[in-house]
């Protein structure tokens, strides 16, 4: 989103080719299904725990799953990464930060429709590894990536 | 220790030596990834949304006449938005003053919308009433990404702005005895990972005055360029200047004069 | 309700690529404020997406997502001018829904 308009008129013209629109449908939002939202894992304290209430038993590392991100981030309050995944059957998509207070980020339901492949950008107290969580075909595997942090960004 | 003293001063150095060139390495390494790092974050920068929100209020009726900032003259004619922050600031025969995108914001929310501005002039940083500001300022920046810095600097009111704002940049005072060209009077100086802009050059002036107002991913707040320059003069350990005032102007009239011909890339994103 | 998300959606080679900003604090519940009592968390907590109206994605998040988030995936199909939508429930149990035509 760097390459922006010089005016109004290019601007608008511009956003409607890119269909980048503020389109809005209002929100007499089915209040969905928050009952779904695994508390106990989000609220476990270490990998284990978040790995437990997801139903984790055993998780292989695979090479087939990437992680893409900067080796270090300048400041951790904003650590964008990137996780793909290979493994054939990929129904969803985890990221742990092992050393956060409370390390599962988020958990990404991958559906029929969609390529295995989320970006999304996740708070860093300190350096940690960085954990990705792959399920596929009833199976877990991992990888995992250390990012250092220069300025740790739990802190406000 | 029966070892000569003197191999033993030798090999201190040599490992000295090394070390050194290791640091260096890392820190090779370290730029590279924190240039990378940059660069993840510039696709998305959150101050799109700030930028929307801006629009927002730009458009929207309010103010006790109930008219929105759409007429409003940035420099351009009432209602040119495109490319008007790019020259500004300027002299603004209506006010009989050289006013920058803030400061003109100010007197369209006076003029346009009969608002009492004194209550968004005081307002903290973060307040509801700042936020506003920040929002339209962004809003009116982002119109002019891509097109060049062309401030004037010719009307002698607009000369005696530009002189203003260096004689400010280079005073020295407080209880640290700072000047602005403390930090950004010198080529290649840092704080932390952050490169300081040597802003009497024009690369260095481009650098600084393009790239605000920009998110901040530390906090995850929008900041303007008054509020840059407000938090400046915090770390200088100066008195906060009152928003929009003369001596803000000043030293953005220098930048923007300093950085002529760069072009705007703004809104920008920050440590 | 919040203020509208960005929501950039791009189909090429027959795969739609989808960009969202929301607009969110994203608080922890670790911080304190000034007078030193901790801010409750507050953060978005599920995400969904649709495309032409059929669900394609769902995500759980917690407080570790950065503030203001930025979200990016990719939808097997989708054509110009295809509708994504995009949902966020928090965890207060506030929600938005915003919508974009495909480019």
């Amino acid at each position: 989103m760097t390459d922006q308009p010089l005016n109004r008129r290019g601007f608008l013209a511009r956003a409607a080719s890119l269909g980048l629109t503020t389109a809005l449908v209002t929100t007499l939002a089915p209040r969905l299904a928050f009952a779904e939202w695994n508390k106990a894992a989000f609220e476990g304290k270490t990998p284990a725990d978040a790995l437990k209430s997801l139903g984790v038993a055993d998780a292989k590392e695979s090479a087939d799953i990437q992680i893409l991100a900067s080796d270090i981030a300048e400041n951790g309050a904003v650590v964008p990464v990137q996780a793909v995944s290979k493994i054939p059957g990929t129904t969803q998509i985890s990221v742990l930060i092992e050393k956060n207070p409370s390390p599962l980020a988020a958990v990404f339901e991958i559906g029929p429709d969609m390529l295995p492949d989320v970006t999304t950008r996740v708070k860093m107290g300190q350096t940690s590894n960085v954990v990705v969580l792959v399920q596929a075909g009833g199976k877990h595997f991992t990888a995992t990536k250390e990012i250092k942090v220069t300025l740790g960004g739990c802190g406000g | 220790m029966t070892a000569h003293p003197r191999a033993g001063l030798a090999t201190l150095l040599l490992v000295a030596a090394v070390s050194a060139g290791v640091a260096r390495a890392e820190s090779d390494a370290t730029i590279e990834g924190i240039e990378k790092y940059r660069e993840a974050l510039r696709d998305g920068n959150p101050a799109e949304l700030f930028e929307a929100q801006g629009e927002e209020l730009w458009k929207k009726p309010a103010g006790p006449k109930s008219v929105s900032l759409e007429t409003c003259d940035l420099g351009m004619g009432p209602g040119v938005v495109a490319g008007a922050y790019a020259h500004l600031p300027r002299y603004f025969a209506d006010t009989d003053k050289v006013q920058d995108a803030e400061s003109r914001i100010l007197t369209c929310m006076a003029t346009l919308q009969g608002v009492d501005v004194k209550k968004y002039v005081d307002a903290r940083w973060t307040s509801p009433e700042k936020d506003e500001l920040v929002a339209l300022a962004t809003y009116v920046s982002g119109q002019s990404k891509g097109v060049k810095v062309a401030a004037s600097a010719t009307h002698p009111k607009e000369r005696a702005m530009f002189d203003l704002g260096k004689r400010m940049f280079y005073f020295q005072g407080g209880p640290h005895d700072f000047s602005c060209a403390t930090c950004h009077g010198q080529e290649g100086a840092r704080i932390r990972l952050q490169d300081l802009p040597n802003i009497p050059t024009q690369k260095g002036a481009a650098a600084g005055w393009t790239s605000w107002p920009a998110y901040r991913v530390s906090s995850g707040q929008m900041w303007s360029m008054q509020w840059r320059l407000a938090d400046c003069f915090r770390q200088q350990r100066f008195p906060e200047p009152i928003y929009g005032s003369d001596v803000t102007v000043a030293l953005s009239m220098f930048m923007a004069a300093t950085a002529n011909g760069a072009t705007m890339d703004t809104p920008g994103i920050k440590r | 309700m919040g203020n509208p998300m960005k929501i950039r959606a791009t189909a090429k080679d027959g795969v739609t690529e989808v960009k969202v900003l929301m607009s969110h604090e994203m608080e922890t519940g670790f911080r304190k404020d000034s007078s030193g009592n901790p801010i409750p968390a507050w953060f978005i907590a599920e995400v969904t997406a649709k495309l032409d109206g059929k669900d394609v994605m769902k995500a759980q998040w917690g407080p570790s997502i950065s503030k203001n988030p930025y979200l990016s995936f990719k939808i097997k199909g989708g054509a110009a001018g295809g509708k994504v939508a995009i949902t966020w429930v928090d965890s207060k149990g506030d929600s938005r829904t915003d919508q974009a035509t495909i480019a």
